[in-house]
């Protein structure tokens, strides 16, 4: 395993944190993913990018334990990951936004970025029916992790919102402090930016950007707007009809012809 | 003017996470507190005791239960009935098992053993969900009222297959019986209502509260995110069925002081805590103490109006009592579905503003 | 043949029989529950309701007599005439349809988009309103109802299966017919739901309202069709339950025992519905022949919930219902 690189404007990228090899999804008789492998480094961030269709989300899916491969498996740090169920997964520090927005509805933005720190939240059931002492002591340490990714989100002012009054930008950016707040190491955005105007979309990336600078966060993310992935992303996945059709940085999967093919949509005969 | 929050700043998040952080509802509730630990043990009377403070303690107990599994949760459950049964009849083993151990110890314990009995009928929430589960939980309610009927062993062999408390006394003064006295029982179910909602606010104010409303509302996402679903539902039933399990205890040896478990304990007094919770509104301690003072007052006061004031015969009233209580239940569900609590909110947000409209 | 055997093939039968009248119960909900997704608690209720007031119909009661005689101090309690059966039970079919409409414009219509736990909650609301109304209007008293159906013992399976076995097979009459109306009325119901139009709006309706709003469905007219559908089948149950066992409150609890059929049929399928009603109709009685009496009897409360609620862990979905498939 290498230790990584320097990129060209000074970021340190590490060695292979995960590593997809010979995945194959199939649902009853429909192939979702056929036969692909791939690998994410540390620190970088990785796009995957396709038609619709394409599998991206159900990828996604599997790195997140939510689907099984039906065939391949999953590397994580060097070594297979067993099969495990979504919430193990999590505990190994794999946090994740959705397609639609997974928000909890029922409650405050507080308390929904609050949910993302219950993997490090370790109180009993008996010590926190007393509250006094350990649990509260507990509750206010993570309050102040969850507040200082509120403030870096720039969402202090609708912390007490309940989340099923926010715009749709806003709700994005909510899910994305959830995911923050799990402080992970792999960080999976499903279409972060979908549905968004131009300035949301800068505030995103910047938002991404940010997060990749600071933490150090490794980050996959699937995204449809090309100008996002050019401009964000180390390197590029690209998914057609479930399987591998590129795989580099940017600039060699902007000029692949068969990247090119798949988006035109030329016609197979 | 009187309410607000203006000049009222939190300076920690300690403060700020307080159940009452509005000055003026914290000295209403320590009112309440004391009227009701040091006031009304001296000015209440058997009558009232029986016909509305004691029912309303102790169902209030069984909503917030239910409220935490149902509310908090989202894991809908018609076997309130049989649960309650489960503390009653655990109590009432203990009871005439150990004679000389405290009512305290018997009901606590009554509450544990029905938490695990919970626990059990809880499992299939794991495959189940939504109505699914409903019915599930019903396998649980009928069995178990069949189970307290038929199995000798659980009303000690009695010929008439009732339960009957047999007098303790609590600190000297009898506690169980017909010749306990109101301002006694009064206040041990009231000590028990107190503490278990204390315990219930803090599990829901915590990571407890935040892992059962992720699974009641995204169950899929709060598994991705970190919830184990397992651990959260079984705990959500545990809990719960502690406290169903503690009401039970406390409707049979302290209310009514013999029961049969067809009467009691039926899938009408499964569906009787439910509605509490609903019209209390769902998530909501405050909620399940409003459903339960709404649910044991209206027949209360219909009764009243209608026989003593109009002099109409009891199986008429009774009648109209199903036709307001299933009205009211309709109406609600129509106009404010979050409940009692929700009303009671807007009406504290407006307050907040009064005199100003916005 | 082993007496045990010959036993146990009538409890068998009777255990079909049985479990034809849990299917009839049970259609009412699918219906219901296939329009407008909707667990219609009050189906039960609505058997009791039609059977009282076809009763009541049938003696000539004054409705809310109870309540008259004891606010005016008067002593009505009949008109004095008395209903033909078919008569009556047309007359009651139009009560039904107008409770339908009562239903759909005052309770369904607000409760649009709601969740499904608060329309459940609300036919609960419905049923209790219901059932006071239902005391309210005609008397809680058990009632007697006779609308000409043979019943007793039928003495020519009696006689043919006491010449093959032995031993004659105590089938009532009444369950004979009972079978094969819900049969006319389950094959009725598939060809409507199939090849009808107002079929295929119901079946629009019950996959998304707000869609089939948008291709010109009558969201309202198809709630009122349903509701007296249903209304009609309860009236059926109502009839098949009450002359068999008198018009008493207890025929509400029917509902309950519909659940572990719907359980295993899926809620959303009518032939599951049939098969779920015989599997919990045979298999509660045979239960109870074979180890009730080990047991300590009266196993029939609960074996059905049991034996549905095993059938769930392992299938979730019933044996006819659609597979839930999830999302994210």
């Amino acid at each position: 395993m290498d230790e990584g690189y320097i990129t060209a404007d000074g970021r340190q990228i590490g060695g292979v944190v995960m590593e997809m090899k010979n995945i194959t999804l199939r649902f009853g008789g429909v192939v979702a993913i056929e036969n692909i492998s791939f690998d994410i480094r540390e620190g970088e961030i990785r796009a995957i990018i396709g038609p619709n269709g394409a599998g991206k989300s159900s990828m996604l899916n599997i790195i997140s334990g939510f689907y099984v491969p039906s065939e391949g498996e999953v590397w994580f740090h060097g070594a297979k990951r067993p099969q495990m169920r979504p919430y193990e997964v999590a505990r190994q520090g794999i946090a994740r936004t959705f397609q639609n927005i997974a928000l909890f509805e029922g409650m405050s933005v507080l308390d929904n970025v609050m949910t993302g720190r219950l993997t490090q939240m370790k109180s009993g059931l008996l010590a926190q029916a007393l509250w006094k002492g350990k649990a509260e002591a507990e509750e206010t340490a993570n309050r102040e992790v969850a507040e200082k990714i509120i403030d870096f989100l720039e969402i202090q002012s609708i912390r007490k919102t309940p989340v099923g009054r926010l715009p749709y930008g806003l709700k994005k950016r909510v899910e994305l402090a959830r995911a923050l707040a799990a402080e992970p190491k792999l960080l999976l955005l499903d279409e972060p930016m979908a549905g968004m105007n131009v300035e949301e979309k800068e505030d995103m990336s910047r938002f991404i950007l940010d997060v990749n600078d600071e933490f150090g966060t490794t980050i996959a993310l699937i995204e449809h707007d090309m100008g996002v992935v050019m401009d964000l992303s180390d390197r590029v996945v690209v998914m057609d009809y479930g399987k591998k059709i590129g795989d580099g940085t940017p600039d060699e999967v902007r000029n692949n012809q068969d990247v090119i093919d798949a988006y035109l949509g030329v016609s197979h005969d | 003017m009187f309410y607000r929050e203006a000049g009222d700043f939190k300076t920690t998040y300690t403060q700020d996470s307080q159940t009452f952080p509005i000055k003026f509802d914290r000295i209403r509730y320590y009112l309440v507190l004391a009227f009701a630990f040091l006031v009304v043990p001296f000015i209440i009377n058997d009558y009232w005791a029986n016909a509305l403070i004691l029912p309303f303690l102790i169902y209030a107990i069984a909503a917030i239960g239910l409220n935490i599994l149902v509310g908090y949760c989202g894991q809908l459950s018609l076997g309130t009935g049989g649960f309650m049964a489960v503390g009653a009849y655990a109590c009432y083993k203990l009871m005439t098992s150990f004679p000389d151990v405290s009512m305290f110890i018997h009901v606590i314990l009554a509450g544990a053993i029905t938490a695990v009995v919970g626990i059990l009928f809880g499992l299939p929430s794991l495959r189940i969900k939504g109505f699914y589960l409903a019915v599930a939980t019903l396998a649980a309610q009928f069995f178990l009222v069949w189970l307290f009927n038929r199995v000798p062993w659980f009303y000690n062999y009695s010929a008439s297959g009732q339960i009957s408390a047999p007098e303790r006394d609590t600190f000297g003064i009898l506690i169980t019986g017909p010749n306990a006295p109101a301002w006694m029982t009064y206040l041990f179910c009231l000590i028990f209502l107190t503490v278990c909602a204390l315990i219930a606010r803090n599990l829901t104010r915590g990571s407890s509260g935040r892992s059962w409303m992720a699974i009641r509302d995204m169950d899929i996402a709060a598994e991705i995110i970190g919830v184990n679903p397992l651990k959260a539902k079984l705990t959500a039933f545990a809990v719960s069925s502690f406290f169903v399990g503690i009401s039970g205890a406390l409707f049979f040896s302290i209310y009514l002081g013999a029961v049969e478990v067809g009467e009691a304990f039926s899938i009408q007094k499964s569906f009787l805590v439910l509605f509490m919770v609903i019209i209390g509104g769902l998530g909501s301690i405050f909620g399940s103490f409003a459903g339960a003072a709404f649910l044991v007052g209206l027949p209360v006061a219909l009764k009243v109006l209608g026989v003593d004031i109009l002099g109409w015969p009891t199986d008429i009233v009774s009648h109209i009592q199903l036709i307001i209580v299933g009205g009211l239940i309709i109406m609600f569900l129509i106009l404010e579905p979050h409940g009692l609590a929700q009303l009671w909110n807007l009406t504290k947000e407006k307050l907040r503003l009064w005199p100003f409209p916005h | 043949m082993p007496d045990q055997l010959i036993y146990a093939m009538e409890v068998t039968l009777n255990g079909l029989m049985a479990g034809v009248l849990y299917a009839l119960v049970a259609l009412g909900f699918v219906l219901i529950f296939k329009a407008s997704g909707i667990f219609n608690y009050a189906q039960g209720v609505m058997a009791l309701f039609a059977a009282m007031t076809l009763v009541g119909i049938m003696d000539g009661q004054v409705p809310f007599s109870h309540m008259i005689n004891a606010i005016f101090g008067t002593q009505v309690h009949h008109f004095g005439w008395h209903v033909p059966a078919l008569l009556a039970i047309l007359l009651t079919v139009g009560v039904m349809v107008l409770l339908a409409w009562a239903v759909q414009q005052f309770v369904m219509r607000h409760l649009v988009n709601q969740e499904p736990i608060i329309l459940f909650m609300a036919t609960i609301g419905l049923a209790y309103f219901l059932e006071g109304l239902s005391d309210l209007m005609w008397g809680s008293e058990i009632k007697k109802l006779d609308v000409g159906l043979p019943q007793g013992i039928n003495d020519a399976i009696d006689q043919v299966t006491f010449g093959w076995f032995g031993y004659g097979f105590f089938i009532d009459n009444l369950d004979l017919v009972a079978t094969v109306v819900a049969a006319l009325l389950v094959i009725a119901l598939m060809v409507f739901n199939q090849y009808t139009k107002e079929g295929r709006a119901l079946r629009a309706v019950a996959d998304d309202h707000q869609a089939a709003l948008s291709v010109g469905i009558s969201l309202s007219f198809i709630w009122v069709l349903v509701w007296s559908v249903a209304g009609f089948v309860a009236l059926v149950a109502g009839i098949m339950w009450g002359t068999k066992s008198g018009v008493q409150f207890s025929l509400s609890l029917i509902a309950l025992k519909a659940l572990p059929v719907l359980m295993l049929g899926g809620f959303t399928s009518i032939p599951g519905a049939i098969v779920g009603g015989l599997i919990i109709g045979v298999g509660e009685k045979l239960f109870e022949f074979s180890l009730g009496p080990m047991l300590g009897g009266a196993t029939e409360n609960w074996f059905a919930y049991v034996l549905a609620l095993v059938f769930l862990v392992f299938r979730p979905q019933g044996l006819f219902g659609e597979k839930i498939i999830e999302r994210v």
